[in-house]
């Protein structure tokens, strides 16, 4: 069991959550996962390490509610605790030698983005941060990215918040304005991940992808996690999760995201169905 | 001593009726009663020679076990088999006994085999439900060692080093202790309370088990030898990533792997109300392959709603490399058989979920290296299987992850763990066994290495 340490509701759908895992919290390093299991009952799900404390022993997860198991997790307080906690999984970022690089980041996918922003920044690198939300209140983290960046763009769908649009339009703004960057590295939805590659791809700037698929063990064992990447059967969990975006198949991998898309509507009925059964 | 019992054949082991257990997960077969535990092993010459013995991995007594319990004394007749065996009611049930014990015995020379495999669970059996579970510690020695894995392999490995006296610790991955036995062996075949009796016993011995501890991520080999003060390390981390065909088809939704598959209904219990792990809710599925885990894969299809089932092997019947049981049980569940039958594409519909497997139809060649005749490609044989979902069951490759984590340790080209017999890797101090070295196999097999690791670390220990 692994005790919930800090509790607290970013935005109405995205929760941060503390946790006691000192041995993961020596390891884990920007870019890597872990598997969570809120009970005993739960699905385990993958969720990418938003941060750790090596004195504290606390692993920072944010997650967006979106199914059963993110449900679940969501229904437990600060001072309680969850069944499973495994990591650090995959690969770390890879970030050496990299001197000017823009991290685009989506919705709670910038949770995953920040400690890469914060690695590189920690190194030296020039780092320009592009985060987009679908509006104002759904905005996390915009202080925490400031910090952690040498030049800070915000973007909203609707304009309610910084500029009005998505990522790809100030990325390809410095990107036809001359702006030359070793690398950008992009992490949010797969849609999003998918433009921004397109729109890096005619300058021939490596740009590399962090994916989050449907995953099990996540250590290498089921085979569920797998990406077509240059043609190739790449596995997330143990040769991943960051690959580059410019040869992943991102409509494949958008397809296979859906595969219990029916299970999780029913799992999400019945999880509300219970709140109004409480509620009455 | 009771006079012997020459009928030819053995007492017939009885199971659920085939199309009531085709819709359950409960255990297929239900063990001997007591009489007919006698009888069987009334059957036993009690050969001076052993054949037996020697067809056995881990060299369990097997005369002397079968004596004791054709006299009625179940529990003498465990402790023989428990000298060897860290999991009898295991092996009991999943060994491929035709070719091992009872493909030596004597008795099946004319007629059939003594049931060796069906006394074992029925000993081990008696054990869990009347014998006393004592916690039987043996004194520390003061010398720790590392196990990485539990599964047969690794679990062996402990238990006899703890009954040496070492204080073994075991890193488990996952969430629970058992490794493939666990996650892999359906619970119709290995009730899971069984494993987790037998991991039991081995924590009253003394072995301690981390959960959710992954070797190679959290703490790498090197940092349990030298942070954490253990001696000696050894290796069962398993089989890893499953095998794809590599044709087209492959990521549509409704392929699977035989593991992913397996994993979602054995650990994750996706048959169960209130587990919240989905499984695809297939109709018609296919499972490609002939071993093992593609009957397993097959009948767990089945028990979770599939209206029909094939199993798609490209040789035929007689190469199918299966326990004959597994073969004999899933026929008798309406399983499809589709021998040389190679598919070529998994065809999907406009949402990309598979819709049909393309096939080939072979035919038997010249033998190949492993001997068995080589599946050749008949021309023009092109046909479709109508299905929603396709599982490869078709072998794994092992685990990388040990490999990239651990400085030194030799692997083959395919990343097989290099170990000699008695699992001694390119590292001091560090063994290994099991799948990661052989590449997938069986339980029995990996329970032998773990036994013969156990034997080389308490040498190496003992002469340092």
């Amino acid at each position: 069991m692994y005790k919930i340490l800090k509790r607290e509701s970013l935005n109405p759908t995205v929760t941060r959550l503390d946790i006691e895992a000192p041995f993961i919290a020596k390891k884990a390093l920007a870019g890597q996962f872990v598997i969570v299991r809120a009970t005993e009952h739960s699905e385990r799900i993958p969720l990418t390490v938003a941060g750790c404390d090596k004195n504290s022993g606390a692993v920072t997860i944010i997650f967006q509610v979106v199914g059963g198991a993110t449900m679940g997790l969501n229904e437990k307080k600060e001072g309680e605790y969850i069944a499973d906690f495994v990591g650090p999984l995959g690969t770390p970022t890879e970030i050496q030698g990299l001197k000017k690089v823009a991290v685009v980041g989506g919705g709670v996918g910038c949770a995953i983005a920040l400690p890469v922003a914060r690695a590189l920044k920690a190194q030296g690198t020039d780092v320009t941060s592009i985060v987009g939300f679908r509006s104002r209140d759904l905005v996390i983290l915009e202080k925490e990215f400031k910090e952690a960046s040498n030049r800070f763009i915000m973007m909203t769908d609707d304009g309610s918040y910084g500029e009005k649009g998505n990522v790809c339009i100030p990325l390809n703004r410095l990107l036809e304005s001359g702006e030359r960057f070793d690398e950008v590295i992009t992490i949010g939805p797969l849609i999003m991940m998918k433009f921004v590659a397109k729109t890096t791809e005619p300058y021939g700037v490596k740009t590399v992808a962090s994916m989050n698929p449907i995953m099990i063990d996540g250590t290498g064992m089921c085979g569920c996690c797998r990406v077509t990447v240059g043609g190739e059967m790449k596995f997330a969990c143990v040769d991943g999760p960051d690959f580059d975006a410019h040869l992943i198949d991102f409509d494949e991998a958008m397809q296979r995201a859906k595969t219990y898309a029916p299970f999780e509507a029913e799992a999400r009925e019945k999880h509300c169905n219970l709140y109004k059964k409480e509620g009455n | 001593m009771p006079g012997f019992n020459m009928r030819p054949d053995k007492n017939p082991m009885p199971t659920q009726d085939p199309l009531v257990r085709n819709q359950n997960f409960e255990e297929v077969t239900l063990g001997y009663s007591a009489e007919a535990a006698i009888d069987e092993a009334k059957r036993c010459l009690n050969c001076k020679n052993r054949p037996c013995v020697e067809g056995c991995p881990v060299g369990v007594n097997i005369p002397d076990f079968i004596a004791l319990a054709a006299e009625g004394k179940f529990e003498e007749a465990y402790g023989v088999i428990a000298r060897t065996s860290s999991l009898p009611a295991v092996c009991g049930r999943v060994c491929p006994q035709e070719t091992q014990c009872e493909g030596k015995c004597t008795r099946g020379i004319k007629g059939e085999p003594v049931g060796i495999g069906r006394l074992e669970r029925f000993v081990a059996d008696y054990h869990n439900a009347n014998g006393k579970q004592t916690a039987n510690k043996t004194k520390s020695n003061g010398h720790k060692v590392a196990v990485v894995g539990s599964g047969p392999a690794g679990l062996t490995c402990a238990g006899d080093l703890a009954r040496l006296g070492y204080e073994v610790t075991v890193f488990e991955a996952l969430h629970t202790a058992g490794g493939v036995l666990v996650y892999g062996i359906p619970e119709f075949r290995l009730p899971k309370s069984i494993v987790e009796k037998e991991v039991q016993g081995l924590k009253n011995a003394g072995v301690k088990f981390e959960t959710n501890a992954v070797v190679g991520r959290v703490f790498t080999v090197e940092e349990l030898k030298t942070e954490y003060g253990f001696e000696a390390v050894f290796i069962g981390t398993g089989a890893g990533l499953p095998r794809f065909m590599g044709i087209p088809g492959e990521s549509a939704k409704g392929v699977f792997s035989a593991n992913e598959c397996l994993t979602r209904t054995n650990l994750m219990k996706a048959y169960e109300k209130d587990s919240e792990t989905p499984i695809y809710p297939a109709k018609k599925v296919a499972v490609v392959g002939g071993g093992n885990v593609a009957m397993d894969a097959a009948r767990s299809a089945k028990r979770l709603g599939a209206e029909t089932v094939y199993i798609v092997y490209r040789r035929s019947e007689k190469e199918l490399p299966a326990r004959l049981e597994e073969i004999e049980h899933a026929k008798e569940e309406e399983i499809v058989f589709k021998f040389l039958t190679n598919p070529v594409e998994i065809l999907a519909d406009e949402n990309d979920c598979v819709c049909a497997l393309k096939c080939v139809e072979m035919e038997l060649g010249e033998p190949d290296a492993s001997g068995r005749r080589r599946p050749v490609e008949k021309k023009g044989s092109e046909f479709e299987i109508d299905v929603d979902c396709v599982i490869l069951a078709l072998g794994t490759s092992p685990n990388p992850l040990m490999k990239r984590t651990t400085a030194g340790l030799e692997t083959k080209p395919h990343g097989e763990i290099v170990a000699d017999e008695t699992g001694k890797t390119s590292l001091e101090g560090v063994y290994a066994g099991g799948d990661a070295v052989t590449g997938a196999a069986t339980v029995i097999l990996a329970m032998g290495a773990g036994k013969a690791a156990a034997k080389a670390i308490d040498e190496y220990i003992q002469s340092k």
